[in-house]
């Protein structure tokens, strides 16, 4: 009797390991963004479904992620990247291929926020801003960026090759629809460098996607390349900046499954309900930033529709970030810039 | 290795003496000597196995491994194996024939299929910059276009496919020995044709950057100097209760996390922050001075951080120098000055050399300081190592560069073992 007892609690306890499977893991990139998907995406999906969902957040490294799928011991299931790297990282291997069947809300997503391995979350966009406090004369382009008798003062900039090397050749007179025909040519390249050099004395440098907006309003710098995103959000705080978004260069987030992650029907799951209209609009009255589906903004306000990164009139005078550009030519304008910025 | 060698060493000097010693000595030192000795080396080895095990698995061999991805890529021929195979006899005269061209792109479409082809083309952009464009323009027009006929298939995604430079990058990529990662890591880089030329000034910038390293770790270790030693002679002339007080003073920061005492710089340092402010109100500047992102702020932080690996030794060390001797020298006719400096201070340094020798090498791998309060002409070589593993992805030129790093230490470690061979007074590790 009692050795069956002991059977039984074994066996139980067996099946337990499989029923306490682990929860399923949501990697973000933290802060107020990370807040807004708690509330609009990831308690309710919570109560809709039943699935344990746990958000951590990362600075956006894929060597971590590169780290867990070499090893196989993937314990990410959801994660949150930008665009350079979703095509760079499916290309690696790093990420599931998207099984579009799992995702039945596909249809409604805009063209850009369906890729390979990546489901777009929704639009931000690279610009500049600056303090209207301390620049009473508003500054209008790249050109005036780059205008250092204009607007004396340092200017922030984010230390890579994306985005920069793009504005360079708009401040030196290239159309936005042509910036990328241009950087694809060994000449184009250079020319983005030698303008880079111009400004070079004035630019101080930043990481972190916070940084921007404390240099405007600690008054460090006259003017800075920000994500629109973090300004909206400090806007909406008080502080006094603007964004010009003549030649801003709009872009997605998007969700990626890590390659080998024992959860991909969720994680599927959990992706195809992140995108549904309401949940994007509960997620961007939240986080500023357009939404990946496209029914979602007849749910936003006049208020929102006007700083959307991907509207009408914000698209005529930008450029949407080229993914194929950076794929292709990534690793070579990358290492030149790590180089350059080196001295 | 240094327990292994002294203990070691005695029976040798036991025997060579006993040889030399006639007589009774020769007697008593066989006698006692022997059998405890052969017994101390098989105990000590026992007691060190487990450190030796640990340093083993959990320090050289992580470094060898990591080292090794810097000359030893075997990504391409894993991801073209067929072409591998059909390009072993290819003389490199001229473009191979069709079919090795059908190989090729068979082998784009499975690495595609697969995921690895973004390691390989990584890898060949790394050989040839611009492979990777290549690559990838090739794989998507070779899934919009599934062509039966390769050749006109390839030529047509791009010319540069009939181009035989092309074909002996990949041929010499797809050796797993590889020179490029180190070669790029020392400014130089191999042309298709094997020979090494220097990079351009603009891209070869590590060697540079080796040298702002060394340059700023030199700096740094100068002016703790400076400030330790007055510091740890002012702490020696303390009672002794004061001198523990002061102890703690130097210990607590030390103890404190990195991160936080470079956040509380960026607090302090910022054109609004306390110092410009403070300088300000007492008038003894107009306007702020710029003491973040740059060098100042850097080197303000690193010897705020490292000041206590100096003052520690060298306390040590003046704590055992007697002050009688200063004492004796002056009533001997020294002036002061002259029996602190030809008296005192020679026998500080051991101290000092032993500081200078951890400040130093601590400094060389800094990273989070410069990251953080330095400007882009301020980064160490750590910076790029970082860069490189966790932003570009790109492991092989990591670990070149960490190696770049870790023979520069060796050498200049080699280098302060010859001068301590020279002069001896100076012996400090």
């Amino acid at each position: 009797m009692r050795i069956k007892y002991l059977l039984l609690a074994t066996a139980a306890l067996a099946c337990s390991q499989f029923a306490f499977a682990r929860p399923l893991s949501v990697v973000n990139y933290g802060g107020t963004l990370a807040d807004a998907q708690q509330s609009a995406f990831i308690e309710p999906f919570r109560k809709a479904t039943g699935i344990d969902v746990v958000a951590t957040s990362y600075s956006g490294e894929q060597a971590k992620v590169k780290a867990m799928v070499d090893a196989h011991q993937v314990s990410w299931d959801v994660v949150e990247v930008e665009s350079t790297d979703v095509g760079r990282g499916c290309d690696a291997g790093m990420y599931e291929r998207i099984d579009w069947h799992a995702v039945p809300d596909q249809p409604k997503l805009a063209p850009e926020a369906r890729t390979e391995c990546g489901v777009g979350l929704f639009a931000w966009a690279n610009a500049f801003a600056y303090n209207t406090k301390l620049t009473r004369n508003a500054p209008q382009s790249w050109a005036d960026f780059w205008d250092t008798t204009k607007y004396p003062g340092k200017r922030g900039m984010r230390k890579t090759a994306r985005g920069n090397l793009e504005f360079a050749l708009m401040a030196d007179g290239v159309k936005p629809a042509d910036v990328y025909k241009v950087l694809a040519t060994s000449a184009g390249v250079d020319r983005a460098f030698r303008k880079l050099d111009a400004l070079r004395p004035q630019i101080q440098w930043w990481d972190a996607g916070a940084q921007p907006a404390q240099f405007l309003v600690a008054g460090d710098v006259a003017m800075s390349t920000v994500f629109t995103g973090r300004i909206i959000t400090a806007q909406k705080a008080g502080q006094p900046l603007d964004i010009v978004w003549n030649g801003a260069i709009s872009d997605y987030d998007y969700w990626v499954v890590p390659k080998g992650s024992e959860n991909i029907a969720e994680a599927l799951k959990f992706i195809n309900y992140s995108i549904g209209a309401q949940q994007q609009a509960d997620f961007l009255a939240r986080q500023p930033g357009g939404p990946a589906n496209t029914a979602a903004l007849a749910k936003m306000t006049p208020e929102q529709l006007k700083n959307l990164p991907n509207t009408p009139e914000h698209r005529k005078v930008g450029l949407p970030n080229s993914r194929e550009f950076w794929d292709e030519h990534g690793d070579d304008l990358d290492q030149r810039f790590a180089a350059w910025a080196a001295h | 290795m240094a327990t292994t060698s002294r203990i070691a060493a005695p029976p040798e000097g036991g025997t060579t003496a006993g040889r030399a010693m006639p007589g009774v000595r020769r007697d008593s030192s066989r006698r006692v000597r022997p059998p405890r000795i052969a017994g101390d080396v098989r105990g000590a080895l026992w007691l060190i196995a487990p450190l030796a095990i640990f340093m083993l698995v959990f320090f050289v061999m992580p470094i060898a491994s990591l080292l090794s991805r810097s000359a030893w890529d075997p990504v391409v021929t894993r991801t073209f194996p067929a072409t591998a195979v059909a390009l072993k006899g290819w003389g490199g005269d001229s473009v191979p024939p069709p079919a090795t061209f059908a190989t090729l792109a068979h082998d784009i479409e499975a690495a595609d299929a697969a995921g690895t082809l973004g390691d390989a083309a990584a890898r060949l952009n790394q050989d040839a910059p611009g492979m990777r464009a290549l690559l990838m323009r090739t794989r998507r027009q070779l899934a919009r276009a599934n062509g039966t006929d390769a050749l006109p298939d390839l030529m047509a995604v791009d010319s540069r496919w009939g181009e035989v430079a092309i074909w002996k990058t990949l041929a010499r990529s797809l050796s797993p020995l590889t020179a490029s990662y180190l070669l790029r890591a020392a400014d130089h880089t191999e042309t298709a044709d094997g020979h090494v030329v220097a990079l351009a000034p603009d891209e070869g910038v590590y060697l540079g950057v080796l040298g702002r390293t060394i340059w700023m770790s030199a700096v740094v270790t100068s002016l703790v100097t400076l400030l330790g030693f007055p510091l740890s002679y002012w702490l020696t002339s303390l009672p002794e209760r004061r001198q523990q007080r002061v102890m703690m003073a130097i210990l607590i920061p030390f103890w404190t996390s990195i991160l936080v005492r470079i956040a509380a710089w960026m607090v302090v340092l910022p054109r609004e922050g306390l110092v410009n402010k403070v300088l300000m109100s007492l008038h003894l500047i107009d306007s702020p001075v710029a003491l973040l992102y740059n060098r100042t702020g850097v080197y303000i932080s690193m010897v705020h951080i490292l000041i206590p690996f100096m003052v520690l030794p060298v306390f040590a060390v003046m704590r055992g120098i007697p002050r009688s001797y200063q004492m004796a020298a002056i009533s001997l006719g020294s002036h002061p000055f002259g029996a602190f400096w030809r008296v005192y201070v020679p026998q500080t340094l051991p101290g000092v050399a032993a500081g200078a020798m951890l400040v130093f090498v601590s400094a060389l791998g800094y990273y989070i300081a410069p990251a953080l309060l330095g400007g882009a002409g301020d980064q160490m070589l750590s910076y790029y190592i970082a860069y490189f593993t966790n932003t570009a992805i790109n492991w092989g030129f990591a670990a070149a560069l960490s190696a770049l790093l870790l023979v520069a230490t060796g050498v200049l470690f080699a280098l302060y073992r010859v001068l301590v061979a020279v002069f001896p007074a100076y012996k400090g590790v």
